[in-house]
């Protein structure tokens, strides 16, 4: 552990494999490399492929270490800002994919009725992958 | 007062046409009043932009040598029906290629289909053709395949046996469980709200008795002109309307036709429906002439004086075919992005582009004091025009 380095912010997407779900990840990171971690959405059932979104903070060396940590593990380890693309041109603006996300990442402008995507707010739910009809939203990992 | 179509079109000759969009016409309409709005105003133009099932190419491939008379054809895999003639067919924008898993794993992604060829021929894109035959003395050959774009096609027309519904309904899922419909995807208990029209914009919610709009009416299609060719499929005028004229249910359709290759995939695009199928995304224009003050007030509808039957597509709901009607909703609740019902606030959205309708209705005003399209007179009137008794039964 070092104090020297800088406080960093991440955002980031674990994928993990049915057998890794019961490993107590968050613990880990908290007391064997001193993160905050921020549970922003997780799906993880016993028997089943786990994904978690996580907001990380913490000094950026022990946040590289966590990150070789998890990659070790056998996690896919993405940033979520990168995930998700949504493609401006391929979009129509109907705006079908506003009503199903939850966390307003896509919405709709008023009165012009045009959609905008917000990756800030994007919690990588996936559900706008389903709603859109011409796959303007595509999950990049 | 009183205009023709064909004195419009002088004027449109002459320069001299003052032509508005739908949107801008309501506040015209309540600035000047509807008499004098109607004595300004020539030409109101409207626009849509949603995904319409019933809709289709018909195509003629140049006879090959040896010639082929195409018993089974298929384009990028996407079977289309060859029981037409020797080299003609027609690709239905629902179709799916016989490979496709549809919903063997629910709910299926629909990746590719009838829809999404007609994009790729008018995007100038390589389509693969694949044909067989039995043969015959006059067409010997058994098997075709060549690879081909929208300029290697002889004809090709959208021919689209029903678009550009009045009106429809608004779809909400009352059951435990997300369905996956057209309608989109739909979470359980209400969880939100979807609807598809382009309201106030809508061209037929602006003539709704068909009082301009007949067979023969001249139109914008997929960024070509187009022509209405005839009543749509399911075309029924006589459902219950409210006091303004506006049907309560799908009520009118029309069939429509244009030279695919004047179109532009910005206006047409294929779609896939997680869990439902394919389709085909169309954006009509149709100018709509200022006869009357009637005419007028009818195009100076507004949001808020459209209702629509929200409906539960649950399973216990339209599926059943038993009535599914929960109430009535109005499009200035549903584009506001939530609808309060019964105690609860649910988040709405639209599966039809409101920016590209505009955008539509936009161009058509342009061709239109340009001079280059004029307002045709139809040749017959549409089923439903002897339902007009007036604006506000007057």
């Amino acid at each position: 552990m070092s104090i020297e380095s800088n406080i960093v912010n991440r955002n980031i997407v674990l994928r993990f494999s049915p057998d890794m779900v019961d490993q107590p990840l968050v613990y880990r990171l908290v007391k064997d490399f001193d993160l905050i971690p921020n549970i922003i959405k997780a799906n993880v059932n016993q028997d089943r492929m786990g994904s978690m979104v996580l907001s990380i903070s913490g000094y950026e060396n022990d946040y590289k270490e966590a990150l070789e940590y998890m990659k070790m593990c056998g996690m896919e380890v993405s940033f979520l800002a990168d995930s998700m693309v949504w493609d401006k041109d391929v979009c129509t603006q109907c705006g079908a994919c506003t009503a199903v996300c939850p966390s307003g990442a896509l919405y709709i402008e008023r009165p012009a009725m045009t959609v905008h995507f917000d990756s800030e707010k994007c919690i990588v739910c996936q559900m706008c992958l389903q709603a859109c009809p011409v796959k303007a939203v595509k999950l990049d990992i | 007062m009183t205009k023709t179509i064909a004195e419009i079109n002088e004027k449109i000759r002459a320069g001299k046409a003052v032509v508005v969009n739908a949107e801008e016409v309501i506040d015209i309409a309540a600035d000047l009043g509807y008499k004098k709005a109607a004595e300004k105003i020539d030409v109101v133009t409207t626009g849509t932009m949603g995904v319409m099932c019933s809709s289709g190419a018909f195509l003629n491939f140049w006879h090959t040598k040896p010639k082929i008379k195409m018993q089974h054809v298929w384009l990028d895999d996407v079977p289309a029906y060859g029981g037409l003639a020797a080299v003609d067919c027609y690709l239905g924008a629902a179709e799916i290629p016989e490979r496709d898993p549809a919903n063997a794993h629910h709910p299926g992604h629909f990746r590719f289909g009838g829809g999404h060829v007609i994009e790729k021929l008018i995007a100038g894109k390589e389509v693969r053709l694949r044909a067989t035959a039995y043969g015959t003395d006059c067409y010997p050959r058994r098997e075709y395949e060549q690879t081909l774009t929208l300029q290697d096609i002889r004809q090709a027309f959208l021919f689209n046996p029903r678009n550009c519904y009045q009106n429809y309904n608004v779809a909400t899922n009352c059951s435990d469980k997300t369905v996956y419909t057209y309608m989109g995807v739909l979470k359980p208990h209400m969880g939100n709200i979807h609807y598809s029209s382009a309201g106030q914009l809508s061209p037929l919610l602006n003539d709704p008795y068909y009082r301009t709009v007949g067979i023969g009416s001249r139109i914008f299609l997929g960024g070509g002109l187009g022509y209405v060719a005839w009543p749509g499929t399911q075309h029924a005028p006589a459902d219950p309307r409210n006091e303004r004229g506006i049907p309560l249910g799908g009520a009118g359709t029309l069939a429509v036709i244009g030279d695919m290759k004047q179109m532009n995939p910005r206006f047409i695009r294929g779609v896939s429906m997680t869990g439902y199928g394919v389709s085909l995304m169309v954006g009509i224009g149709v100018p709509i002439p200022i006869l009357d003050e009637d005419m007028l007030a009818f195009t100076a509808v507004s949001d808020g004086d459209i209702q629509a039957p929200l409906c539960d597509y649950g399973g216990d709901g339209y599926p059943t075919g038993e009535p599914c009607v929960l109430g009535y909703v109005n499009y200035q609740q549903l584009k506001s992005g939530q609808v309060e019902w019964e105690g609860k606030t649910i988040r709405t959205a639209p599966m039809s582009s409101y920016s590209r309708a505009l955008e539509i209705a936009e161009i058509l005003k342009e061709w239109i004091l340009s001079g280059k399209f004029e307002l045709s007179q139809p040749v017959q009137p549409l089923p439903g025009q002897e339902l007009y008794a007036g604006f506000l039964g007057r």
